[in-house]
């Protein structure tokens, strides 16, 4: 019998804010324990949560970019259960009337080679909500501390339907999220840092039946790698299961990354009843088309959109742009070139995804940090063009462009790299090569076109490199001939 | 001087110290002079710090001296009922639970006090985080009714009311979740408004029912309580609860009474039971002087009034439960000395065991089940729609009437130990005061007479954030009356 997984995750981002979401304490990371607190964070007697209204804006700003509905009214609810890292016991979340209904996420598969573009695939949301985050305990030989800097940080919860299938959609839903978030500047999602955190209910049930298996939740899912590592290990273990003719029952596991597997963390029958009730401290959030038109006019060209764009309005190719298009900076920087010169678009974009992002992550440089502006990338195209430069001493001239913020003008001439001959020098050059390579010569005449190239690279010897290929092709072949 | 210090109004401290002929650490002196005097029977405070009344009175006199009195409060001693924080204090809500917890900031409603320039005086006893109705809930010790000191003082506001009736406070802040300010307050014989719920930030009330839990004014006179009401009132942005509604002037609108035709509704419901005669018969003589003065008084029905003991005591357990979470023993409340298990779960076990009372565990037990799943509807949504019925039937009876005069308590103050065997005899002596909670409307208790030497309130309930009514219906009746000049014989 075959037998499918159904997958669907919870997928928890901290939203990049100043303030904390219902206190004036700072948000942040890497602090020391304990600094990022007031009466609010610690729960003291007589405190109360004050809304945050850049956490709002970010939400919705995510919602919206996500696709979701956002309701005139969203209202929040107390999640009732004990833990040391909860200041107050209870979680500060949204029950029933969250603040993002609905919406999809546009996904990426990878395609059959990385060339390729992967199959594009909508995943549906059920619900985005906002709650606090909550405190870190840390385990010792003799004791446990609670740091509660993280408490209180704005959370949200991005809950998909069970609509995926495999590891890999997990990870390409993951991994269009994330971007999606930092191209909105909704969060960083810093999985280290604990900024996007995934939890991933797995089920598995023969091919064709309509019912969904018994449900295991699989948490400590610490990075991307480790939702699809860890979803991939649970559909094979189910499967097996399954095969071997033992029931799945519901309970929580966990992934052990260090392992390679899952271990089971609690059956269902501890499941907490969370006593969710309306939180009486805070007011129902009323929403209206001025807010969210106001964020919706906020909202930066997703990466899917930029991706076709780019391929539409400069024919780039996949290579080119599944590169870029991660990288919303660098897509401005390629862009910001691009539009002055699209002819040329294609030439800039190699520069930028090949020469630009090696020497930057070989000279550890930040691209805002380093010399080289959409101006230098123009300067180094037209060269090329005009055939000032061949493409093979544009690379070096960009290197040197990196190093001295000179734009390529300025290299070419400081380092001579003009060439200093005409036209005729090179058809002299050419016949030359054509007498001293005889055996090439007629290779190529008996139909062996690679044969040229040999004798390509004689002329480009002869002229220290500065001929332009272009013009020595034709000329060949015109000589041979 | 004919009247001790410690009983002056706040006019009259205001006339004297303006005048020069007292200062306010001379009247902060009497007060704590009158404490020591008294507190041993009255038993009204956690603690106190004299020497740190006395510098806060100190400072006051400075202002006076430059010139730059901040008002009225200037330099009176206001108690503090020990459920409000106060930077660097003890905030007990007499619970052993946080016998060892120093507030770190202060409440909105003392940073206001402080502002106002007044002594803010010790830290008065109440029923362990305001559950109860005679101040016997508390951990620390049992306040007496200084009118008969075998007598509770009811609750929970119990300290806050026996120190003001008791001339240990010029006035004292209390808090009213089901009745705690005006219930005490009409059994001490002094006045006690709870506010509409909004009014007065709760930003520092450690929270018992966050949807009901209004701070307000205790004090020997109305004008007293308008003077503190002016201090605390006001939009918060700490609190999100609170309203953006200007505050009227409340010592001036105590005078307005004469100016309007006044309408007042008798609900039927609230005369129907109450157990002591004497007790209705001093409500009554009220009800009849307003009469005198051409008032108009028309009898309405607050229909659902039978269901607001339960309807009450689902949603504010349901509340509480999750309120008093947070004292689990790990962070700044007390564990429990018997510790010894090896998690978090023996902890909270053990903890809170040993560190909440009876009534507590038995309200937090009750709001837990409320709120539990397969409960939730048929107790806390029903307690819910029942509210909305409530607060629908005061709004029926104030498009008819300008306020409801009515018994604060079916009964005057009982006997220390009378009730505390009998928890539901015991919720039912707030049947008068906690529709005004669920609906959240403003009431005050007013001395109206006395039942066997036991003062007895007139309760006046008002539209929401009409407290200069309240103010000025119980100041006309106060001014031909002597109740507000009488005191206990201590």
């Amino acid at each position: 019998m075959e037998y499918e997984a159904v997958i669907g995750l919870e997928v928890h981002v901290q939203i990049k804010t100043e303030s904390k979401l219902f206190s004036g304490s700072r948000a942040g990371y890497g602090y020391e324990p304990n600094e990022l607190v007031d009466p609010v964070v610690m729960g003291l007697p007589g405190s109360l949560p004050v809304m945050n209204k850049a956490a709002l804006d970010g939400i919705i700003k995510a919602g919206l970019a996500l696709n979701c509905i956002i309701p005139d009214q969203c209202k929040w609810d107390r999640k009732n259960y004990f833990y040391p890292d909860s200041p107050n016991n209870y979680q500060i979340t949204q029950y029933d009337q969250p603040i993002c209904d609905g919406g999809y996420v546009e996904i990426e598969l990878e395609g059959e080679t990385r060339a390729v573009m992967g199959e594009h695939k909508k995943i549906k949301l059920t619900r985005i909500h906002l709650e606090n985050d909550v405190g870190k305990l840390n385990h010792f030989a003799e004791d446990s501390l609670v740091d509660y800097n993280r408490a209180f940080t704005p959370l949200m919860e991005i809950v998909s339907e069970p609509e995926m299938h495999s590891g890999a959609e997990a990870f390409a839903f993951l991994t269009a999220i994330r971007q999606t978030m930092i191209y909105c500047g909704v969060s960083d999602c810093d999985m280290e840092k604990g900024q996007m955190r995934a939890d991933a209910n797995i089920s598995v049930r023969p091919v064709g039946q309509k019912e969904l298996g018994a449900k295991i939740e699989l948490k400590n899912l610490n990075s991307i790698t480790g939702v699809k590592n860890g979803i991939e290990y649970e559909i094979k273990r189910q499967t097996q299961e399954l095969k071997k003719g033992r029931a799945i029952t519901q309970a929580t596991w966990r992934w052990d990354a260090d392992q390679g597997r899952t271990e089971l963390m609690r059956e269902k029958e501890d499941a907490h009843d969370y006593r969710y009730f309306p939180d009486p401290d805070l007011m129902p959030v009323l929403i209206d088309d001025e807010w969210r038109n106001r964020i919706r006019a906020e909202l930066p060209e997703l990466p899917f959109d930029k991706q076709r764009r780019f391929v539409e309005e400069y024919g780039l190719p996949y290579t080119i742009t599944s590169v870029l298009v991660p990288d919303q900076e660098l897509s401005a920087f390629f862009e910001s070139a691009a539009k002055e010169s699209p002819k040329q678009a294609q030439a800039i974009g190699n520069y930028v995804t090949n020469d630009l992002l090696r020497e930057l992550s070989e000279q550890e440089v930040a691209l805002d940090d380093c010399q080289i502006t959409p101006e230098h990338l123009l300067s180094l195209v037209n060269s090329v063009e005009k055939g000032v430069i061949t493409k093979q001493i544009a690379k070096d001239v960009f290197i040197e462009m990196f190093n001295t913020g000179e734009l390529a003008d300025a290299v070419i001439e400081r380092k001579g790299l003009k060439p200093d001959f005409d036209e005729d020098q090179v058809k002299v050059w050419c016949q030359e090569a054509i007498d001293e390579n005889p055996r090439p010569v007629e290779d190529f005449k008996s139909g062996n076109e690679k044969a040229l190239n040999a004798l390509l690279g004689q002329v480009m010897k002869k002229s220290r490199g500065k001929a332009n290929p272009q013009t020595v092709n034709p000329l060949l072949r015109s000589m041979i001939s | 001087m004919s009247e001790a210090l410690y009983y002056k109004t706040i006019g009259e401290l205001n006339g004297l110290m303006d005048s020069g002929e007292i200062s306010s650490v001379e009247l902060m002196q009497s007060v704590v002079d009158r404490t020591q005097s008294v507190e041993e029977r009255v038993c009204a405070f956690n603690s106190f710090d004299a020497e740190g009344a006395l510098a806060q009175a100190a400072e006051s006199d400075k202002r006076r001296a430059a010139g730059e009195t901040r008002g009225p409060l200037d330099g009176i001693p206001v108690g503090i009922k020990d459920v409000l924080a106060v930077k660097d204090q003890p905030l007990t809500c007499s619970s052993k639970i946080l016998a060892d917890f120093i507030s770190p900031y202060d409440a909105t409603c003392i940073q206001n006090l402080k502002q106002a320039g007044a002594i803010l005086w010790g830290r008065l006893n109440m029923d362990e985080f305001a559950m109860g109705s005679s101040t016997e809930n508390s951990s620390t010790k049992t306040t007496s009714n200084p009118w008969n000191l075998d007598c509770v003082p009811g609750g929970s506001s119990g300290g806050s009311a026996a120190a003001v009736a008791a001339g240990e406070a010029i006035v004292s802040l209390g808090s009213d979740t089901g009745g705690s300010i005006r219930q005490p307050a009409s059994h001490c014989g002094i006045v006690g408004l709870k506010p509409t719920y909004g009014r007065v930030s709760r930003y520092g009330l450690a929270a018992f029912a966050s949807s009901l839990d209004q701070v307000g004014p205790m004090g020997r006179n109305v004008a007293d309580v308008a003077h503190l009401l002016q201090a605390i009132s006001g939009h918060d942005r700490r609190d999100s609860t609170s309203f953006k509604i200007d505050v009227p002037d409340f010592a001036a609108a105590i005078e307005s009474f004469p100016g309007k035709q006044w309408t007042f509704g008798l609900p039927k419901e609230y005369f129907e039971n109450a157990e002591s005669a004497a007790s209705l018969k001093a409500v009554e003589e009220a009800i009849e002087f307003y009469k005198g003065l051409g008032c108009a008084f028309k009898e309405i029905s607050l229909p659902h009034t039978e269901y607001a003991v339960a309807t009450y005591y689902i949603v504010a357990t349901a509340e509480a439960s999750s309120n008093l979470a947070r004292y689990d023993g790990i962070r700044y409340t007390r564990r429990a000395e018997s510790f010894d298990g090896k998690d978090s779960v023996d902890i909270y076990h053990q903890s809170r065991a040993e560190g909440f009372g009876e009534e507590v565990k038995r309200r937090v037990i009750l709001g837990t089940y409320v709120l539990s799943s397969g409960y939730y509807d048929a107790y806390y949504l029903k307690a819910q729609k029942a509210r909305t019925l409530i607060r629908q039937d005061f709004e029926n009876a104030f498009a008819e009437v300008d306020a409801i005069l009515a018994p604060t308590s079916p009964n005057p103050a009982f006997k220390k130990g009378a009730l505390t065997e009998d928890p539901l005899s015991m919720y039912l002596s707030d049947i008068y005061t906690i529709s005004a909670n669920l609906a959240g409307i403003p009431g005050m208790s007013l001395p109206c007479g006395y039942s066997d030497g036991l003062p007895v309130g007139l309760q006046i309930l008002g539209k929401p954030f009409h407290e200069t009514d309240l103010l000025s219906i119980g100041h006309t009746f106060e001014a031909a009356h002597e109740y507000s000049r009488e005191h206990p014989d201590l």
